[in-house]
């Protein structure tokens, strides 16, 4: 395959977040600023170019029937030293994430990557493969988190864009991620359907 | 009247699934009927309580007490899911008839980020190995509370007309949102 096919299609065609619905607790989770979600996805992103790189490296020696737990541990201790280095270096991010970095290895996309792209392709397309979804993944959760930010507080990464009288709070809570995803998913169907 | 503030809190005001957003993919996954939302809610539960004595035994035994809390997500991970094959193995043997209820759910739940995230929470709010095992409890309730209210929902939108680009996922989306606006009522409880 084209390697910049195999890169691009995270961000459009196979979007984990809008077109594959996984991912949906972080998505949901952490998007109530846009700063949020490029966190979490950058996170995401690193955890999912070097487990896809090492499950690509290892996936000969493997047996089949412990690849799936052997993929976890690889992916937890991944997670791992995301959870260490940002705890030492970005600690108020850390603590906004919360748990939903931890849980970055029970989120579907990484272990359904490992299982359907890197343990049956080499090195360098795995990590472009990783690169790609992860990027596209981020793509999603600041666009959910924009979204949100702008009409929950007013504000643009932080930046004040029109005054807090007329923020509609609901929007940075738990009910506008759902709403807001909702809506998101909807156009996309539509402007699929109208492109068809 | 601390355990009665868990059961509360766990269920109604911090939600596991409306609230702190966990569990959305068996959430949206398996609530388009009734039985199988039960089914799943079921062996979420059972799973749940299980893992979260077990892991909050391993943090205090032997993480805790060799200094080894780094390692803590690689542990918990491992040991849910071999105790999602453990509890699948002994269902089969013991309860064939359990087992063709909940089976299907079973390696679904090794992914659950719900398991997981109770387990981890209940170290964070250095509960006691009871009130984590209330808190576990009241977690698996609140899941399968939302769940089921969720598929009853479904089921009557399946039959509802409703607009090209909102069928599936987006109304279902929408749903959940003015479901948790009414469970944003209970914020006051606690």
């Amino acid at each position: 395959m084209n390697q910049w096919n195999n890169f691009s299609k995270g961000f459009i065609k196979e979007n984990p977040v809008f077109v594959l619905l996984l991912g949906m607790c972080p998505t949901l989770g952490v998007t109530s600023s846009a700063i949020n979600g490029l966190g979490m996805g950058l996170a995401t992103t690193f955890v999912l170019v070097m487990s896809n790189i090492v499950v690509s490296l290892v996936k000969n020696i493997i047996p089949d029937k412990v690849r799936i737990p052997s993929f976890i541990v690889i992916i937890a201790s991944f997670v791992t030293v995301v959870q260490l280095v940002m705890q030492a270096y970005v600690p108020d991010l850390y603590k906004s994430l919360g748990l939903f970095i931890p849980l970055i290895v029970v989120n579907c996309i990484v272990l359904g990557r490992a299982e359907a792209f890197a343990s049956k392709n080499n090195l360098f397309s795995s990590a472009i493969d990783g690169l790609g979804i992860g990027l596209g993944f981020s793509f999603a959760l600041v666009l959910l988190g924009a979204i949100r930010e702008f009409l929950g507080s007013g504000k643009l990464f932080n930046m004040t864009i029109y005054p807090e009288n007329y923020v509609t709070l609901l929007f940075v809570l738990a009910p506008g991620a759902f709403i807001v995803l909702g809506y998101l998913i909807a156009l996309i169907n539509q402007i699929k359907k109208i492109r068809r | 009247m601390n355990y009665f503030i868990i059961i509360i809190g766990a269920i109604l005001v911090n939600n596991i699934v409306l609230m702190q957003f966990l569990g959305i993919c068996p959430f949206l996954g398996v609530s388009k009927r009734l039985s199988t939302a039960m089914g799943m809610a079921g062996a979420v539960a059972f799973v749940m309580v299980l893992a979260t004595i077990v892991t909050y035994l391993i943090q205090k035994t032997i993480l805790d007490a060799f200094g080894l809390g780094y390692l803590q997500t690689i542990a918990f991970i491992l040991v849910i899911a071999s105790l999602v094959q453990l509890v699948e193995i002994i269902l089969k043997k013991v309860s064939p008839a359990l087992y063709q209820a909940l089976g299907i759910f079973l390696p679904l739940i090794t992914t659950n980020c719900t398991i997981l995230g109770v387990a981890i929470l209940t170290i964070q709010k250095e509960f006691n190995l009871m009130e984590g095992v209330v808190f576990a409890i009241s977690n698996a309730i609140g899941f399968g509370l939302a769940l089921l209210i969720f598929a009853g929902i479904r089921e009557h939108l399946e039959l509802q007309n409703i607009p090209g680009g909102l069928k599936g996922t987006p109304i279902a989306l929408i749903t959940a949102g003015i479901l948790a606006m009414a469970f944003m009522g209970f914020s006051g409880l606690v």
